[in-house]
């Protein structure tokens, strides 16, 4: 092979790389816009907050609201619901947290309703429906049961029923999300 | 080097199993094609280059859309609005149909050029023709979804072509829609076909392909391949050229897409389909025009469908009606003037196409649609006999024609020059210039919010803006508390609540702008008959956009003492007709500007315009912003292609 022929080739094989790699990152960065089309859409993501009026909501009764397509259990706890909730030994429990971080006011416990394990709703809400062992609530899919917490006490969920964002408004309003 | 000999044998023992490796490099790298290949045979793998893109972006569309008359419409306004980049996915799908058909016309246009349907490619052309006509029933279907008046009233139309046949086209019309006209049922079918046909494509592509690889490529000389000397391995050779006239293709696609995106559309798409009001101008997209002049040109409804279908049907019969046993058009000098001829005959039936079926427009056509058959049933005929062709060369290796692709982007840009298709009525607009317009065109939002204070005090007590959301004000510049408070200030029907009673609430960002009238019966009877329209899309969905909708509120005029008025009604010098329902709104003062704008009924007007434009198209500022990024990526991706090109093919020229 002669020098120049070297040189033709070598140059050759830069426009080559340098022409792949254009090209490449152009088709990597087409893909963008049709993956994130996938992720939630403006009007979805507007409708992610929802304000919830809690005056008719009595001591020891509860109400299911839907926030993102999922439910929202807000419950009114009676004292000895709270009493109950408070005096747990954090440390003996699957997901340690006390009571107070995972309320605002102790009267009012907000949690989405998805059970931690696979996704099922947990019964507890209304007065007829089992609560478990531990007064909470009791998830039929796979029996799992949450205490007047919503933490994990027994069966194979991994985690406590998770808290959403909420701020009260006012006294007997708060916004979820 | 361990490592690449251990891939080696991977792929080996894959291959020994499964020989789909083999095949791949057998069809698309060490594929023997002609050296002499010039750019007119880039549009094949364009064109299936189009086909996956319209899968793709189709794929994703179908995703968000939804199959039914009373959301379609709307849908389909959710994917340009709130999807993430739903309008750069959906303008691709709209508009790649056009370049999808444009890049496989000018396949056409060469193949019968260069004779590439003579023996022993027949079934080749067979396949394509079939491609082809699976590819306008999938168009022709696509247009129909997005649910638009020229969606409803093109399937209507095409739809009833079958009632021309005797005896069984009525059924055959009702089996089609599902019911006794275009409906629900005939939707929801188009939708799930348009989804298949390009599967079926898809499959039929494969079948080109297999018969084009069992046959070889036609060349622009029309000669047999003598021997190795006269061919070059597909990779890199044209895998190179065909990604430069990838690049290419891209930049006139790119500025469709993200400048003039609905340049080869109709405004009346973005009216919702009403079965009740047919448009003034029904006229198909741009690439069935040639064959709607055909139809429109037989007087009678028979003669005219069957034109129409022979019109492709003869193709098929090329291989016999032209017996020449050259191939080429370079060596036949009469056939190539026929050749030409026919292609400007082609445009003219577009035109005629295009126009209203009156006047001189119907000889143009009958004479254009006469040409169309004379061509294939006697000239080419006659010439197979007659003509005296040139000396064929002796072999490919000989001459290496120069490539035509400035040739053929011309042919695309003329195509795709804005057409002719709407005859406009009225006196002529007047052309305003917009903040918008341009490469970088922007929205001014001082002046969009002056505009939404016209339309909250004057236009809303009339209009709609269903499309419209409080929380899309935010990008006029308010806070998300200005928002809010805008939102509060109108009462929004909601419910039922847990006693089942519908009740009014606040306004929420996440809500609608409100309508003035519970319904569209109410807002006839409010306004003597004629309801207001709906302002989301009114911009898009008139021809001649914002320039139309600033002279119609500048428009208003005395009434001419030689004009009939009917009672109720406006003088208008632009409106159709000259008679328009809605009073003269837009006056000096008619609202007072907070930013101490001069508040005289002209900026007025103007303002309300541009918030009228962004209500149409809250992502003009995106789409041209990441438009120059994507055309300036496409410059640099098309230049390192053509210098790689130069140098693969140093050594073959
Ligand atoms: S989903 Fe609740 S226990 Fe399995």
């Amino acid at each position: 092979m002669s020098a120049d022929s070297m040189k033709d080739a070598s140059r050759r094989d830069f426009l080559l790389h340098a022409a792949t790699a254009v090209g490449v990152a152009g088709a990597a960065a087409a893909a963008w816009p049709f993956i994130d089309s996938l992720n939630p859409a403006a009007d979805t993501r507007a409708l992610s907050s929802i304000e919830v009026d809690l005056a008719p909501i009595a001591v020891g009764m509860a109400i299911t609201v839907k926030w993102r397509g999922k439910p929202v259990f807000i419950r009114h706890r009676t004292a000895a619901e709270i009493a109950a909730a408070e005096s747990v030994e954090v440390d003996d429990l699957r997901d340690p947290q006390p009571d107070s971080a995972r309320v605002t006011k102790p009267g009012w416990l907000i949690l989405v309703g998805v059970c931690t394990h696979l996704g099922c709703v947990p019964l507890g809400q209304k007065p007829a429906d089992p609560r478990g062992d531990f007064g909470g609530w009791f998830c039929p899919c796979h029996g799992s049961h949450y205490d007047t917490s919503g933490r994990i006490r027994k069966g194979p969920a991994p985690k406590n029923l998770e808290v959403p964002q909420y701020t009260f408004l006012t006294d007997t309003t708060v916004r979820i999300g | 080097m361990s490592a690449p000999g251990k891939l080696d044998k991977a792929l080996d023992w894959f291959d020994s199993r499964l020989p789909i490796i083999s095949l791949m490099k057998h069809s698309a790298v060490e594929y023997p094609t002609p050296k002499n290949l010039n750019y007119w045979w880039n549009f094949g793998s364009l064109a299936g280059f189009m086909l996956v893109m319209m899968i793709a972006t189709g794929l994703f569309l179908a995703m968000q859309y939804t199959p039914h008359v009373d959301m379609a419409f709307n849908s389909v306004e959710r994917i340009m609005r709130d999807v993430n980049y739903g309008w750069l996915i959906r303008y691709l799908h709209m508009n790649g149909a056009s370049m999808f058909f444009v890049v496989v016309y000018i396949h056409v246009f060469r193949g019968l050029y260069y004779g590439s349907y003579k023996p022993p490619r027949e079934l080749l052309w067979w396949i394509g023709l079939v491609i082809l006509l699976l590819m306008m029933g999938t168009a022709f279907m696509g247009y129909v979804l997005p649910w638009g008046q020229m969606s409803l009233w093109g399937a209507t139309v095409i739809t009833n072509l079958f009632s021309a046949f005797p005896v069984v086209g009525e059924h055959i019309v009702t089996l089609l829609w599902g019911g006794f006209s275009v409906d629900n049922p005939t939707l929801n079918r188009f939708f799930v076909l348009h989804f298949l046909l390009p599967f079926a494509i898809l499959g039929v592509v494969v079948l080109h392909v297999w018969a084009l690889h069992t046959v070889k490529s036609n060349n622009p000389l029309g000669i047999d391949v003598n021997g190795p000397q006269d061919t070059i391995p597909f990779h890199p050779y044209y895998t190179v050229k065909d990604f430069f006239g990838i690049g290419v293709f891209l930049i006139v696609y790119a500025v469709f897409v993200f400048w003039y995106p609905n340049v080869l559309g109709h405004p009346d798409n973005y009216i919702p389909a009403n079965p009740m009001v047919t448009p003034p101008h029904i006229v198909p997209e741009w690439y069935f025009l040639p064959f709607y002049a055909i139809l429109r040109a037989v007087p009678d409804k028979l003669m005219g469908v069957l034109a129409m279908f022979g019109a492709i049907l003869i193709l098929f019969a090329l291989p016999w009606i032209d017996s020449s046993p050259v191939r080429s058009g370079t060596f036949r000098p009469w056939f190539k003037k026929a050749f030409w001829l026919f292609v400007i005959d082609c445009f003219v039936l577009g035109y005629a196409g295009a126009m209203p079926a009156e006047g001189v427009w119907i000889t143009v056509g009958r004479i254009a649609a006469g040409y169309y058959f004379l061509h294939f049933l006697v000239i080419l005929p006659l010439l197979a006999r007659f003509e005296k062709t040139l000396p064929l060369p002796e072999s490919i290796a000989a001459p290496v024609l120069k490539g035509t692709a400035a040739a053929a982007l011309a042919l695309i840009a003329f195509i795709a020059a804005p057409g002719p298709a709407h005859a406009s009525e009225g006196a002529a607009l007047r052309q305003q210039s917009w903040s918008w317009q341009g490469a970088f065109g922007a929205y001014d939002e001082a002046q969009l919010r002056r505009g939404y204070q016209v339309y909250r005090e004057v236009c809303s007590a009339c209009h709609s803006m269903n499309l419209v959301h409080f929380r899309n004000l935010s990008r006029l510049g308010y806070t998300e508390d200005a928002v809010k408070e805008f939102a509060a200030s109108y009462q929004v029907a909601d419910g039922p609540d847990d006693n089942g009673d519908m009740f009014d609430r606040k306004g929420l960002p996440s809500d609608r702008f409100p309508a003035p009238f519970p319904n569209e019966q109410a807002a006839k009877a409010a306004n003597g008959g004629a309801a207001p329209p709906d302002l989301s899309l009114i911009v898009k969905a008139r021809e001649g956009g914002p320039d139309y909708v600033f002279s119609l509120l500048t428009g208003f005029a005395p009434q001419p003492p030689d004009h009939e008025l009917p009672p109720g009604k406006y003088y208008n010098t632009v409106f159709p007709g000259n008679a328009i329902s809605m009073p003269p709104q837009i006056s000096d003062g008619v609202v007072e500007y907070a930013d101490g704008t001069a508040d005289n009924a002209e900026q007025i007007a103007r303002d309300v315009t541009a918030f009228l434009q962004w209500a149409a198209e809250p992502e003009l500022e995106e789409r041209h912003a990441m438009g120059v990024k994507v055309v300036l990526f496409l410059f640099v991706f098309t230049a390192l292609f053509y210098a790689l090109k130069r140098r693969v093919w140093a050594s073959v020229h």
